[in-house]
């Protein structure tokens, strides 16, 4: 077992492959359970959101405030936001005592404004006529130097299970707050289609739903093509005339024409994506069956297939024993390639717009399918609703192909060293 | 060769085989009778492509008769059920011409031996029993079971593969033996080790051997009967001295000028066909 293991990871190009592979694998398997949810559910009511970290505006607490954000000389403009209409009177009413020229001082300068205030107040020179003047100039001048320690803001997020609003970070006024921190942020790396749907969550889900489509057409398609290239081969006579006038025929016709007319043919509500995977294999299992009828005819009359008779073994134990190994690699090259070649094929159904009909489910096909409707996103710029989809095409198809190269000698012990 | 008490085993009449139709016909077999006795070593000597094969594979009920009677032990041959064939099987074996495509590539040498003993009813026998048979078999024909167990065919020689072959025969002890040019593929040191095996085996159980050959030389030394094949046809029979000492077809005193020393035995090696696939064994028979 693990020298077999051993055997099946030494050739790179099959390691290189089942890594890629893998990894497309893995991330349709993990991802969900971080991002759990309708991959489909629209998040944005913006058709084409770009990439990037996202905090909603609609479910925080109206303060009643806007945040410019990128500010330039944010601090003085914090500080002017600060200095209340009657401050700045008091302020120009001291310095007007003062006997400066009542046009020399613009109150809404607030820099010139708190420099001359500076420059000039003097606790010890109490002008005021009243205590209670004195003291309010003392509290401003308290009050603007306290204008330059920066408050503590608190982060609160609500606990809808104890109905109270939890404290999840301390940040100062001036600092910068963590996205992480903060509720009610969503990260988009894909930004979102043309529905408002988060990208990647629903390109995941796709690549499930198109190795799934590729996989159950895979599997249809071999057996079908196993089955009667093993019956054509072996019995021959007749069952090969009746089975190669079908194989024939099927041939004469392209696979994919005949792709299009069933799926036309079958109600849109009743292709989903099991449906149109099933479609794809039972159009797909011609050249299964001509090469593995082909591989079987050369080999039943091979030596050890007579050896094999002479030992008294039965029909279906020569045709699992001494026949089915010996295709065996190339049936499980031809299973890989028609698992590509299925993804592919829905691709293109799903472009003619005869694709899986579904809106609960998205498939490759279909994410491509939708990012050229209405709103097309090449046209838009919209470079994430498309190249991702493509490159993980591009991804899945190169790596079943590289390990089908790999596969050879895992099957053949000969080729073994 | 005495005539007394001679039981017929094996004959036929007006066998024929027909490949393809039309302008792609070949008659590789045309109108062939024969009659094989119990215990004959009997040859069939022929050029390449003069039909012995196909012979063969008829004789064993591997490829159907075009046309004409096959009879087994005086009765018409009824291999039409699994059943029956199994049964005919048990009675007739063969040697195949290229060791090296005999074997099940994916089988291990011990389910080669394995399927033997079952053939012959062995299947319910205890473990020890069985490896003890195979262990027989194998150092009959030279060969360490215990070298050769949990190993591929492949990873024999070609000698060693034709060895394993008659250690199936020694297992199986059929009536009939064909051996279809066993040690045309093999070097000429396997070869004499090989032909002295099967003599042994021979020996041993009484079998009837029908050995196909294109080596006239090598018919002679080890026959009683010999048939010549031309191009799916015997152009002459008799027994070995008659045939080769006194020919009378013309096909016949072709092949025969073509041997250099009839009398040495082990030195007819007129069609060396040495194996370049792998360096000739040393020699390592009795
Ligand atoms: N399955 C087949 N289909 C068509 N023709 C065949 C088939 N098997 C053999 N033949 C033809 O029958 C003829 C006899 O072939 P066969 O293999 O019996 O020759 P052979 O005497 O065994 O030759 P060799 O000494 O080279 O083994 C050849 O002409 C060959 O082309
Ligand atoms: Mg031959």
């Amino acid at each position: 077992m693990k020298n077999t293991l051993r055997q099946v990871f030494r050739p790179g190009k099959f390691l290189a492959g089942f890594i890629i592979f893998a990894f497309i694998l893995l991330l349709t398997v993990l991802y969900p359970l971080f991002n759990p949810g309708d991959p489909l559910a629209m998040i944005g009511l913006n058709n084409f959101t770009k990439p990037g970290t996202y905090v909603s505006v609609y479910d925080s607490l109206n303060v009643n405030r806007t945040f410019v954000f990128k500010l330039p000389d944010a601090a003085e403009k914090r500080i002017g936001s600060k200095l209340f209409p009657e401050d700045r009177e008091t302020i120009k009413d001291y310095l007007t005592r003062l006997g400066l020229p009542e046009d020399s001082i613009d109150i809404d300068d607030t820099h010139d404004l708190m420099a001359l205030w500076w420059n000039n107040y003097d606790p010890a020179n109490q002008i005021g006529k009243t205590i209670a003047e004195r003291r309010a100039y003392t509290a401003l001048d308290n009050k603007l130097a306290g204008i330059f320690v920066s408050e503590d803001l608190e982060v609160l997020q609500y606990d809808p299970g104890t109905d109270e609003y939890v404290r999840k970070k301390m940040v100062t006024e001036n600092d910068y707050v963590n996205v992480g921190d903060v509720a009610n942020t969503i990260w988009l790396p894909l930004g979102t289609d043309n529905f408002g749907a988060d990208m990647l969550k629903k390109l995941v889900s796709a690549i499930g739903t198109s190795l799934l489509i590729g996989l159950i057409a895979g599997v249809v398609a071999t057996m079908i093509g196993l089955l009667l290239g093993l019956l054509a081969g072996y019995l021959g006579g007749i069952a090969d005339d009746v089975i190669m006038f079908f194989t024939n025929l099927f041939t004469v016709i392209p696979g994919f024409i005949l792709l299009i007319l069933i799926s036309y043919s079958i109600d849109q509500s009743r292709r989903g994506a099991t449906t149109v995977a099933i479609v794809i294999g039972l159009t797909s299992w011609v050249w299964t069956t001509r090469s593995v009828r082909a591989q079987v005819i050369s080999l039943r009359n091979r030596d050890h297939v007579n050896l094999s008779k002479l030992s008294g073994h039965s029909l279906p134990r020569i045709v699992v024993g001494d026949i089915l190994p010996y295709i065996a690699s190339y049936v499980v090259m031809a299973f890989i390639l028609q698992i590509s070649s299925a993804i592919l094929a829905e691709a293109g159904l799903s472009m003619l717009g005869l694709g899986p009909k579904t809106t609960d489910t998205a498939t490759l096909g279909l994410v491509m399918e939708w990012s050229i409707m209405k709103s097309a996103a090449h046209i838009s710029g919209a470079w994430w609703a498309y190249y991702p989809v493509i490159i993980v095409i591009a991804l899945i198809s190169f790596s079943l192909n590289l390990m089908n190269t790999g596969l050879d000698q895992i099957f053949n012990p000969q080729l073994r060293d | 060769m005495s005539s007394e008490k001679r039981e017929l085993c094996l004959s036929g009449s007006g066998v024929t085989k027909v490949f393809g139709f039309g302008d792609k016909k070949t008659v590789a077999v045309d109108h062939v009778d024969f009659d094989f006795y119990t215990g004959e070593l009997i040859s069939i000597v022929g050029e390449s492509g003069s039909g012995k094969t196909t012979l063969v594979k008829m004789l064993l009920g591997l490829t159907g008769v075009t046309e004409g009677d096959i009879s087994f032990m005086g009765q018409k041959r009824d291999i039409r059920t699994h059943r029956k064939k199994k049964e005919y099987w048990k009675g007739i074996q063969a040697i195949f011409q290229d060791p090296f495509s005999s074997f099940n590539i994916f089988h291990k040498i011990d389910s080669v031996l394995l399927d033997c003993i079952n053939m012959r009813g062995g299947r319910r026998l205890p473990k020890e029993t069985k490896i003890e048979m195979m262990t027989e078999a194998c150092s009959f024909v030279n060969l360490k079971f215990e070298e050769l167990t949990n190993k591929y065919p492949f990873e024999l020689s070609g000698g060693q593969m034709q060895r394993l072959m008659i250690a199936r025969i020694f297992l199986l002890k059929p009536k009939i033996l064909l051996a279809d040019e066993p040690t045309s593929m093999i070097d000429a040191c396997s070869r004499a080790t090989i032909l002295d095996m099967l003599m042994d085996l021979r020996r041993e159980t009484g079998m009837m051997i029908i050995f196909i050959t294109h080596d006239i030389g090598l018919a002679y030394y080890v026959s009683d009967s010999v048939y010549i094949m031309e191009r799916g046809r015997f152009v002459e029979y008799g027994s070995a001295d008659e045939v080769i000492l006194n020919p009378k077809a013309e096909y016949t005193k072709r092949l025969l000028t073509d041997v250099p020393k009839i009398h040495d035995p082990w030195e007819f090696s007129r069609n060396k066909r040495y194996d370049f696939r792998k360096p000739p064994e040393a020699a390592d028979g009795k």
